[in-house]
């Protein structure tokens, strides 16, 4: 069935999501239904409030308590009509949490799912729950909605109790419609709350960000009794998307606005000692913001700020050379002073004496690139700021630390500043939309009008915060049967936030480190998560400096899955060269040492659905130039869920080219909430890391980045996508669900690195496998 | 000196006040027009998140200048279908739940309409090598390539 007219939000401020009337399921396997598409304007002038919200507050003026955690109020209202309100704090990037959400509290609350909107990231309305941060989204910021759900429907039951005389465990519930059973006695949710708040009290554990829990008196539903919970429910913005009237954080325009662009030095480091003010005289309505080393400018129209950024002439002070050759970046960062020290992070046994009775050794040393982001457009922000507060309306996803950062900068109370969160174009974690608040910020604050900041293409690749690089190192002892009797696996690389992934002061923003704030780095990195029971085993890293440590382009923060591709591609190759070591099939191997009971099935399911052939060595031996086939395997774990990954991949060997084909992937990650939405999910993972393995590398000279657009950073394109993705979805209702948003992506590159050595029969231990690199490696 | 000029914007008349001949057509569209379902990806064409049509074929508006624009026909993603009487295309993706952030799909968008205008029962090699050249950062590609088969179904 075509299906037409699903409902559209009416503006990107606040995305709610609604599901449509009478569902049917499609060829397409989501429930979808007709309901008419509200068109709006394109652009979205900004008035203060929510439409919906603020009919409501009109109502009940004052009646509403603080947004605090321990109110119910601040999670979950009910309207009159009988629309239920989902406070959320955390974000939708496009993988359709916010759906998850609804059908949580719609499950909940015994509601139908389409009465349920699910409002995202206005730090006026949620309270704040992390942002989009560690695939968290379902499992941890789930958690307070589903609490608060079911206490609103506990308290909705006891006023209907109270209204009918009838004790409340008599009553029953369908559809957001209490009854009396036996008599005609019924109530509507919404007849019973009326322009009332619940003004309820729940527990809250006094935490804010990823782990904040409140729970109420009333305990959430049995997952066997889930009606809606479990079905594959559609996304809501995408009618919008598709008709051209869903609204970007680009699309916000505030009255009076300017719009800004910032110029950031030639080379690294370099400071401005001159601006020429005459140079861009010509071009009307521009004026110059310098603020410390920071240099922008902002004008009435976008495209006199674009030329007016383009033609400023700028002295520069000159920049030592802070980068090493490309070529010798594994090389230094092997030789790098190691400035926090986790090398014996996790030491199980007595290794050393085991290397010492080995009788055959294995190492190897894998390389991974920096990487950029290079979201689809350049980040933007629009910034408003009034003697009594200010306001940012944002694509980072995590609003509520914007907020912070920007109170912090004009010194004023956070109560003061509202952060909007309004969809960018594109948000993996900590990317260039965490920098476009100050960016906007300190233009807004020089010119007392409001300005809309955006990027060019440069902003967003090559100054936008960093995956790091980083070098593995991987060493095993076998015993004469070839059993493994010790495993060491050691990370030496760039600190995975050297600007933190939460925005929350300025030093963790480009132009606020412009503007004269010191970076304050975590020195972290992460190790390989899995559950393989080799008897004496030690897993650790180590953070080397920055190349250069303030207001570099090549800092390092989070991007999906922060750190886990680089520790995985590392560790699943070496797996691999162990099992062959051993004389062992991969599958075999792995299964032979997975101690984890669910980690051991998923391997298993996915061996089993890739119809995999147990095969100890590479399918073909070194040399020839035709195009060959292999196939690969690799898991990962990731905060609780566990994903297993076939590659099968075909390598032209003439010209380098890899063409990643078919993916089998095993997926568990407890219950399951959208079983559609998810498979989604995992396909955008799967074939983002299909680029960031076979393309993706930051470059860079002696000075400065030189990968700055999308020719010098080229990413997959449509004749290099996979053709099909197999799945094997492990729904398991009694689990509570982990996250789904980047754990797929952790095992593609050790997937795709083995099935290159299957395909080839030759190693290759450094990312990305660009065809010039497999040529070479080839040859 | 302000130059008035009229484009017509999926059937609509505009009629702007353009300082800069040279200023592309993206940001007359999206400041002078409040047309704004093209985004700014590159300003390089490189990547296709600006791609109108002028007169049915695609064109990267963040380098085609104003000046070059005058008297042609414009059409967005707004103007292939409407939510009543939706392109196939638009019919499609929503069917397969395509997008995530959604902000390259004027390019997939503009370019798959003008290749199944002319392109009757395509490939599947000619579906992928007409839409490289475009960018999705998200990895939605294969949904977008099974929705594009899907309205060429649809179109045949």
């Amino acid at each position: 069935m075509p299906v037409k007219n699903i409902t559209a939000p009416k503006s990107g401020t606040d995305r709610k999501t609604s599901a449509a009337t009478t569902p049917a399921t499609t060829d397409s396997g989501f429930e979808i239904t007709r309901r008419t598409v509200l068109t709006g304007a394109g652009a979205l002038v900004v008035s203060f409030g929510i439409p919906g919200v603020k009919r409501a507050r009109a109502k009940t003026a004052g009646d509403k308590p603080p947004l605090m955690p321990d109110e119910l109020d601040s999670f979950i209202k009910i309207s009159e009509d009988d629309t239920v309100t989902a406070f959320f704090g955390k974000m939708d990037m496009g993988q359709g949490v916010d759906v998850a959400i609804g059908q949580i509290v719609a499950d909940e609350l015994d509601v139908p799912f389409k009465q349920v909107h699910v409002l995202m990231g206005d730090t006026k309305y949620t309270v704040n729950q992390g942002g989009g941060s560690g695939s968290t989204g379902i499992q941890k910021g789930g958690i307070p909605l589903r609490q608060a759900a079911a206490e609103a429907r506990g308290v909705l039951l006891k006023m209907a109790s109270e209204k009918f005389g009838v004790p409340a465990d008599k009553l029953t519930v369908d559809g957001g419609v209490i009854s009396v059973p036996g008599t005609r006695k019924k109530v509507r949710y919404g007849e019973l709350i009326g322009r009332r708040h619940f003004n309820v009290k729940m527990t809250w554990n006094k935490k804010y960000g990823n782990n904040l829990v409140s729970k109420g008196t009333v305990k959430p539903k049995d997952p066997k009794d889930y009606k809606i919970v479990g079905k594959s429910y559609p996304r809501n913005d995408i009618p919008a998307k598709m008709h051209g009237t869903f609204t970007f954080v680009t699309d916000v325009r505030v009255p009076g606005m300017m719009h800004g662009r910032v110029i950031r030095p030639p080379k690294a480091g370099a400071t401005p000692l001159s601006v020429d003010d005459s140079s861009i005289k010509a071009i009307p309505g521009v004026r110059i913001v310098r603020d410390e080393d920071f240099v922008g400018v902002v004008a009435e129209h976008e495209w006199n700020a674009v030329k007016a950024a383009e033609a400023l002439k700028i002295t520069w002070s000159d920049s030592p050379a802070n980068f090493p050759d490309q070529d010798a970046l594994y090389d230094h960062i092997r030789q790098a002073p190691v400035i926090k020290d986790k090398s014996k992070d996790k030491d199980i046994g007595d290794v050393d004496a085991a290397f010492a009775k080995a009788a055959k050794i294995v190492e190897a040393e894998y390389e991974w690139p920096f990487q950029s982001h290079a979201s689809m457009g350049p980040a933007c922000a629009v910034v408003d700021i009034r003697e009594d507060g200010a306001t940012v309306w944002t694509g980072s996803q995590k609003p509520h630390y914007g907020q912070a950062c920007l109170a912090k900068f004009l010194g004023m109370d956070m109560d003061k500043v509202r952060a909007i969160w309004t969809m960018g174009p594109g948000s993996y974690g900590r990317n260039d939309a965490g920098d476009a608040v100050m960016d906007a910020a300190v233009l807004a604050k020089a010119v007392g009008r409001p300005v809309r900041f955006q990027g060019m293409r440069v902003d967003g690749t090559a100054w936008d915060p960093k995956a790091p690089a980083s070098v593995h190192y991987g060493r095993a002892g076998l015993d004469a049967d070839g059993n493994v009797i010790a495993y060491r696996y050691l990370s030496k690389g760039f600190d995975r936030q050297h600007v933190r992934a939460r925005e929350v002061h300025p030093r963790e923003t480009l132009s606020g480190q412009l503007v004269g704030n010191a970076a304050k780095p975590l020195l972290s990195f992460r190790n390989p998560e899995e559950t393989y029971g080799f008897p004496n085993k030690r897993l650790g890293w180590q953070i080397i400096p920055q190349l250069l440590d303030h207001a570099s382009p090549l800092r390092t923060s989070h991007f999906r899955d922060p750190v886990g591709p680089q520790a995985q591609f590392g560790s699943e190759s070496f797996i691999d060269e162990m099992a062959l070591a051993a004389n062992a099939d991969p599958v075999e191997f792995r299964l032979k040492y997975i101690k984890r009971k669910i980690d051991h099935q998923v391997v298993a399911a996915a061996a089993e659905k890739a119809g995999w052939q147990p095969r100890v060595g590479p399918a073909n031996k070194p040399g020839g130039t035709s195009t060959v086939s292999g196939r690969g395997i690799a898991y990962a774990q990731r905060n609780g869920a566990t994903v297993a990954i076939v590659a099968e991949i075909e390598v032209d060997r003439a010209t380098g080219k890899i063409w990643p084909r078919k993916f089998t992937v095993a997926h568990e990650c407890g219950l399951i909430v959208n079983p559609e939405g998810l498979k989604l999910c995992i396909e955008g993972n799967v074939t983002m890391m299909c680029s960031r393995m076979l393309h993706e590398e930051v470059t860079f000279d002696k000075q400065m980045v030189t990968s700055t657009d999308w020719a010098t950073y080229p990413i997959l394109d449509s004749l290099k996508a996979p053709e099909t993705i197999d799945f094997v979805l492990i729904d398991r209702p009694n689990v509570m669900p982990k996250g789904a948003g980047e754990p797929s992506t952790r095992p593609m590159a050790g997937a795709i690195a083995n099935a290159f050595f299957d395909a080839t029969g030759v190693r290759l231990r450094r990312a990305p496998f660009t065809a010039d690199r497999v040529k070479k490696a080839l040859a | 000196m302000a130059e008035k000029m009229t484009f017509t914007v999926n059937r609509t008349s505009h009629t702007v006040g353009i300082d800069d001949p040279d200023m592309p057509l993206l940001y007359a569209l999206r400041n002078d027009m409040n047309v704004m379902d093209t985004h700014f990806g590159c300003g390089l064409a490189q990547c296709g998140a600006c791609t109108v049509h002028l007169d049915g074929a695609p064109v990267r508006s963040c380098v085609t200048p104003v000046s070059e624009v005058k008297g042609k026909k414009i059409t967005t993603i707004a103007g292939l279908g409407t939510p009543e009487k939706p392109h196939p295309l638009q019919t499609a993706l929503i069917e397969e739940q395509a997008p995530q952030c959604g902000y390259c799909l004027s390019g997939w968008m503009m370019t798959a309409a003008a290749f199944l205008e002319k392109t009757k029962r395509p490939s599947e090699k000619q579906i992928r090598e007409a839409l490289t050249g475009l960018k999705c950062r998200c990895g939605t590609h294969m949904a977008i390539l099974r929705a594009v088969r899907r309205a060429a179904k649809m179109m045949a």
